[in-house]
Order: C-alpha cells, then sequence, then structure tokens
C-alpha cells in the first residue's frame, strides 16, 4: 500500500492553493475502498472535486473510475454485492450517513450513463418524469415550464419542440443523449456524473454533447469519465488518472497533459500502455 | 420377402454404400484428407443417404399404391347381384378375410399352399376350414368371393415380390451412383447438409401440415353438422338440451356464455395474484429466495388438471358452500351445491398463476437494465421505477401472457367437467352450476352416440367455434407482442 499513500500525497502535494480549494470544494472524498464481493476495486482513495468545474476521470479499462463515479451519487447500492467504505462528502455532509436517502441523494447529483437510455415514453414525458416524482411542480404551466427550460439548456429544445409527444426512443442517438442530459436537469441537480457519455455517439452528436457539457459548466458540478484523452483535454479544467484502482495524479487537466508527475500518468497519456 | 427383412437389407446396403464410398474417397485422394473436399465421414452419409433416400421414397410410394391397385382389380371381380345384396364395401372386407384366412391357414400348416390354392367352394367347407385356425367368417363362402379372394392372394404376393425386387434395385442404384460420384472433388459436405436442412424442413412442415389437417376434419364435421341443424338456431340458441331421441335444442349461447363467465373469474384471480408474484420474484427477490420460489410456482404448472378438478370437486366447492350456501357463514344461500362457476373459476385461475407470473417474470427482466439506472439516477425509489418504467416498458409482453393465459382458460376441460357442473344454463349468478363447451363437447362424443347424429356432430361445430375464438385471441397476442417489442431498443 506504500505505492497508494505515495499516490495520496501526490494528489494533496500538487493542489495550487490548498486554501482555496477548499472552499471551492463540492465533493470530497477521504480513503475510499470499494469492494465487490472478494475484489478490491477502488483503493484508498481521496480527491476533492470542485464546485462549478468539468473534472474528468481518465484511466484505461477497469481501472475503477466508473466504479468510483457511481459511489458519488450511490448507485453502487442498487448492487448487492459491492461494499463502499471511508468518506464522501458532498457541501461537506457525508453522503453514506444513514440519515441520508439515497433517493433524495440522487435527485441532488444527476447521472448520465454511457448509453443513451430515454425511457420508454414520449420525449415530454422523459423530461418531466424526475419533477413528477419529485413533485417539484404544482401546475402544468410550471411542468411545461421546466421540461422548455431543460431541454433549452440541453440544446436539444430547437429540434424537438414540435413533436414532444412523439417518443424519446425515436430520436437519434446524439439527441437521446441531450434528452437525457435534459431529464437529469430537469431535477435541478448541483452535480451531474457523466460516464462516457459519447462513447456511443458519432463525432457530431459527440462535439454537440461536449459544447453542452462546457455550458453546463456554468451552474452544474460536472464529473465526466471519458476513454477519449482528447475529450478529457477538451471539456475538462481538472483531470483525474486511476490505475488499477488506485487515484495515481490528479490536478489541472493541462498540468496532467503536459507535465505529469507519475511515470504511470506520462505512459498512458502518451500512449505507451491502456 | 417381409417388411422388417427389407429394411434390414436396405440399411445393410446402406451401411456397405457408407463403408465403400469413404474409403473409394480417401483412395481417390491418395490416402491424405487434406486433399479431400469434405471429410471422410461426408463422404460415407453421402453413400448412405443415397441408398436411404430413393429406397424408402420407392418403398412409401409402392405401400400406398399396392393396396388400392389391388382393391381395384378384385372389386371389378365382383358381379352387382352379389354387391346389391349388401354394400360393395362389405363384400370386399369378406373377400380380404378369406384371403388372410387362407394365409394364416398355409401358415399354420392347416393347408399346404397348393392345397389353398386348388380349392374350391365344392370340395371342402372353407367356412369351416378357417374357423379351426381362428377366422371366423360371417356368410358361407360363395364361389365366386373363394375367386376373388384367391385373385387377392395371388395379386398381393406378385406386389410382395416386385416390391423386394424394386426396393432392392433402387437400393443397389443408390449404391452404385453415389459409388461413382464419389471423387475428391465431390461436395459431399454441401449434398450432406441439404438432406438434414430437407430434413428439418420435413420437421416443420409436418406440424404446420398437421394444424391444416386438424382444420379440415374440424370444418368437414361443422360442414356437415349445419347441413342438418340450422345455424343460426345453433349460433343464437338460447337453450342447450341435447336428446338424442330428436328434437333437441342445441344453441351454443349458454355455454360461451359459462366458458367467458368462468375464464374471466379466472383471470381476475390469475392476473393479480401472478403479476404480483412476478413483480416481487424478477424486481425485490433477492437471487436465493428466486432461486427457490420460481421453481415451486412453477410447479403448479406441471399438476395435470384433473388434479385440480379434484380440488375444486373436494375441497373449494365444499368451502364455498360453507361460506355462501344455505346454511353457511353468510347465511346469503346463493350456492345450492358445490359445483359452481365460481368454483371452477377460482381453481382454473390457481391454476393460471404460473402461466401469468412466468411469462411476466421473463418480460420483466427483458427490460434492460439501463431503465432502471436511468430512473434510479433520477431519485425514484424503486417503487416508483417499477411502477412507472418498468411496467409500462413490459405491459405489451405481459398483455400478450394474458392473453395466452385467456386462451389456455377457454379450452380448459377437466376443472370444468368437475367444478363446474354438467347444466347448461343462462344465469348471472357465479354460484349456480354451469357448464362450458369444452365439457359439452366431451358429453356428445362419449357414450354410444350416432356418429352421423347432429347431437354427436354439434361437437365438431362447438369444437370449431372455440377453436376460431382461441385461435383469435392467440393471433392478437402474438400482434400485441410484436407490435411493441422493440420500444426500447
Amino acid at each position: 500500500m506504500s505505492e497508494v499513500s505515495g499516490a495520496i500525497r501526490t494528489a494533496d502535494e500538487f493542489e495550487p492553493n490548498k486554501a482555496t480549494a477548499m472552499e471551492n470544494t463540492k465533493i470530497s472524498a477521504d480513503k475510499v475502498q470499494v469492494y465487490y464481493g472478494d475484489t478490491h476495486a477502488i483503493k484508498d482513495v481521496s480527491i476533492n472535486i470542485r464546485a462549478q468545474t468539468v473534472t474528468a476521470f481518465i484511466g484505461p479499462s477497469g481501472c475503477g473510475k466508473s466504479t468510483f463515479l457511481r459511489c458519488l451519487n450511490r448507485m453502487n447500492d442498487t448492487i448487492d454485492i459491492c461494499r463502499v467504505e471511508g468518506r464522501i462528502a458532498i457541501d461537506d455532509e457525508d453522503i453514506y450517513d444513514p440519515k441520508v436517502d439515497p433517493v433524495q441523494l440522487r435527485a441532488k447529483v444527476g447521472m448520465v450513463f454511457q448509453k443513451p437510455n430515454p425511457f420508454p415514453k414520449s420525449i415530454y414525458d422523459n423530461v418531466s418524469y424526475g419533477p413528477r416524482i419529485h413533485g417539484l411542480v404544482r401546475r402544468k404551466s410550471e411542468l411545461d415550464d421546466i421540461v422548455a427550460s431543460s431541454l433549452q439548456k440541453a440544446g436539444l429544445w430547437e429540434e424537438v419542440k414540435d413533436r414532444l409527444d412523439s417518443p424519446g426512443t425515436g430520436l437519434s442517438g446524439g439527441q437521446q443523449q441531450r434528452l437525457c442530459i435534459a431529464r437529469a436537469i430537469a431535477v435541478s441537480p448541483e452535480v451531474i456524473l457523466m460516464d462516457e457519455p459519447c462513447s456511443a455517439l458519432d463525432p457530431i452528436a459527440t462535439a454537440k454533447v461536449e459544447e453542452l457539457i462546457d455550458e453546463l459548466r456554468e451552474n452544474y458540478t460536472i464529473v465526466i469519465v471519458t476513454h477519449s484523452m482528447q475529450q478529457a483535454a477538451r471539456v475538462s479544467q481538472r483531470t483525474a488518472f486511476f490505475h488499477l484502482g488506485n487515484l495515481v495524479e490528479v490536478g489541472d487537466t493541462q498540468d496532467i497533459f503536459t507535465n505529469p508527475r507519475d511515470k504511470r500518468t506520462q505512459d498512458y497519456i502518451t500512449g505507451r500502455f491502456g | 420377402m417381409a417388411l422388417s427383412f427389407l429394411l434390414l437389407t436396405i440399411l445393410v446396403v446402406a451401411g456397405l454404400a457408407y463403408v465403400l464410398a469413404k474409403s473409394r474417397a480417401f483412395k481417390s485422394a491418395g490416402g491424405d484428407i487434406r486433399l479431400l473436399h469434405s471429410l471422410p465421414g461426408y463422404y460415407g452419409w453421402n453413400g448412405a443417404l443415397t441408398v436411404l433416400l430413393p429406397t424408402f421414397l420407392a418403398l412409401l410410394l409402392w405401400l400406398a399404391i399396392q393396396p388400392v391397385v389391388v382393391d381395384h382389380t378384385v372389386s371389378g371381380m365382383i358381379s352387382a347381384e352379389s354387391a346389391a345384396e349388401s354394400t360393395l364395401g362389405l363384400v370386399m372386407s369378406d373377400v380380404r378375410r378369406i384371403a388372410d384366412g387362407l394365409d394364416l391357414a398355409v401358415q399354420n400348416g392347416v393347408l399346404t399352399a397348393q392345397d389353398a390354392s386348388r380349392l374350391n367352394t365344392g370340395s371342402s367347407d372353407i367356412r369351416e376350414t378357417l374357423g379351426a385356425v381362428g377366422v371366423a367368417l360371417g356368410a358361407e363362402v360363395t364361389a365366386e368371393k373363394l375367386e376373388a379372394a384367391q385373385t387377392y392372394r395371388s395379386a398381393t404376393a406378385t406386389g410382395f415380390w416386385m416390391r423386394t425386387v424394386l426396393v432392392l434395385l433402387v437400393a443397389l442404384g443408390g449404391l452404385a451412383v453415389s459409388y461413382r460420384r464419389t471423387d475428391k472433388d465431390f461436395r459431399a459436405r454441401n449434398f450432406v447438409e441439404q438432406v438434414v436442412k430437407g430434413i428439418l424442413v420435413f420437421a416443420a412442415l409436418l406440424a404446420i401440415l398437421t394444424t391444416v389437417g386438424i382444420i379440415f376434419s374440424l370444418i368437414f364435421n361443422t360442414v356437415e353438422f349445419f347441413s342438418l341443424y340450422p345455424a343460426e338456431d345453433f349460433f343464437f340458441g338460447l337453450v342447450w338440451s341435447p336428446s338424442f331421441g330428436g328434437g333437441s335444442e342445441l344453441g351454443i349461447l349458454p355455454l360461451i356464455w359459462a366458458t367467458l363467465y368462468i375464464s374471466l373469474i379466472a383471470l381476475a384471480v390469475a392476473v393479480p395474484v401472478g403479476l404480483f408474484a412476478a413483480i416481487y420474484l424478477s424486481e425485490y427477490a433477492s437471487p436465493t429466495v428466486r432461486a427457490v420460489a420460481k421453481p415451486l410456482l412453477e410447479v403448479l404448472a406441471g399438476i395435470p388438471t384433473i388434479v385440480y378438478g379434484l380440488f375444486a370437486l373436494l375441497t373449494v366447492g365444499p368451502l364455498l358452500v360453507d361460506i355462501f350456501g344455505n346454511d353457511g357463514a353468510l347465511g346469503v344461500g346463493w350456492m345450492q351445491g358445490g359445483t359452481a362457476v365460481m368454483t371452477a373459476g377460482l381453481v382454473m385461475g390457481i391454476m393460471l398463476i404460473p402461466f401469468v407470473s412466468s411469462l411476466s417474470d421473463d418480460i420483466i427482466n427483458a427490460v434492460p437494465q439501463a431503465m432502471r439506472d436511468g430512473s434510479l439516477g433520477l431519485g425514484a425509489t424503486h417503487s416508483e421505477t417499477v411502477k412507472q418504467v418498468i411496467m409500462p416498458a413490459a405491459l405489451p409482453g405481459i398483455v400478450g401472457a394474458i392473453l395466452l393465459a385467456a386462451s389456455r382458460a377457454i379450452g380448459e376441460t377437466m376443472i370444468v367437467v368437475l367444478g363446474a357442473g354438467a347444466a347448461a344454463r343462462l344465469s348471472m349468478n357465479p354460484f349456480d352450476a354451469m357448464t362450458t363447451v369444452t365439457a359439452k363437447i366431451v358429453s356428445q362424443l362419449t357414450g354410444d352416440a350416432d356418429f352421423a347424429s347432429p347431437e354427436a356432430l354439434v361437437a365438431f361445430a362447438l369444437g370449431m367455434t372455440l377453436f376460431v375464438i382461441t385461435l383469435g385471441l392467440n393471433i392478437f397476442a402474438l400482434y400485441i407482442v410484436r407490435k411493441y417489442r422493440e420500444q426500447y431498443d
């Protein structure tokens, strides 16, 4: 484990200005361990994620970046054999505290998945699903407003405003993914987690989603898992590199890509493995 | 040559073809199987199949045609007078019995083959001779019948010889063809695979043709029934009272009403229980519970329906009388006896639970995990996810499952016979005894009914009606399932 604690020091050491960083911190994880049955999937990960920032998780397949992402809104709770240890706090509030209802938490921490997964319902019903189950609206007109503004924020409004009643599954892959983003925005989350949101999309749809991520940064804290280092470089301000369940290095995206501290990071971003 | 011996010979020839073709293929490649187009086994099978297929085809054709030809020849010998006395068919069956009897007598050593062919009506009592070997004849053997029988014997014997010769020739021809054809470049593998494909097509065709055959047998008898009994009285008659002395009233409406009533009660039991069980098993149960509970539930589907019928007759019926009967717990006196629509409906509902639950469970499991993740990721609870995302996505399949269960309920017989009573009646009271279409088909066809009477033929019209209803339901179910199947892909 000496290697791991070394990695943690690296992560803290290169925090440029620790005081301001702490003020800005939205999510902080401290010595997080995740086990799948007997497999130790995440080893001693500590990281601070800043508010109103896009943080990218990169690393080779199976390095635990998606698993860690799913810890942040307790989606791992739905997997029976998964066990999480350590402390994860959002706004300094421990999300694994027994008092916290994971359902409430997930309304605050939205999630967009790898494969677009609109419900087999109309576009309108897809977006209004969250506000309805959380009782966010009293009147139909309020709901209409939320649907419209969410679709606008997701950059989909112009394309679908005339066919809100047609099924969400009838849209193209890129439109479906933006619909899923609109669906997540509609519950007014503070954090949006994205698990390889562009891996099932073509380059044009990817460009649109990336542009959208950049715009959303103003209002939301975004954590994105990606396999594409170019994407991480394009959309994120902070980058964390995971390897074999360890957080190897975290820092400003520019630093990570131009001046990696760790040999493994350098090997990965220069394409020597992964 | 006897048929079994002939078949054995064909198999031997086929085996020979297998060995010969295989070794010839091997030889043509100079012992190097990499030079062969196919593996040596394929050449062997090619040889065997080239023998077997045409031979069996020839044999089947011969078996189908010979009796027809022989019958035709012999029936030409029967004079018009003797045919007029009874019917031609009866005379011919007499002739066949005499011929078979003579064969049997020769076999048992009572007559020599020469004696048998030289018999005449004057010199010996044929009826007595045949009676001695166990062939009883209804009437005295006339000269004409004996002559016909002798012709029958000789024609059949000739036929047997010709059959043997033909089949052996075809088999040897097949052997020669396959042997000549075998060569290292011959595509034996493709040929064998074609034959296998043919066998598969034949099997599929057989199932379809059987369905068509069943429909036709129903149609012919139904048409015959409607020529004896007016269709409008059948379809719109309110009374069902068959009497084999004539003057029966055969209205289907009381039967259809009871069928639908019982099915409705059965579905009212099976759909909620089955569906809720499916939701629990697929969404909430832990893998351990599921591994135990699902097979247990499916055991219900394996219980024979007659056992359900006994359960209805001995347990559910008396229990319902205790509650709703004259001296029952409620004191309402709605129920006169244990057999009632309610009894059969409840028990049938129990029978249908595994149908609904098992099919629905599969369908709910087929809803992609991504749907659940999407909903949970938005902060929905598990039950909201089930109610608002999974159920709507699975609904078409569930509707299909329910319709399949419904067509099963409509066709159910034994539970009705034992649980619902035998009286055809139009009544709204679910505690009255009624009877359904299927139960009446059974009662009309069992016993000593004359098959040409409308009282017996009505069973086919009832069967046809039922068939059309369940077929319609099944097609509708398939349509629903197919129309919405790909919605979440």
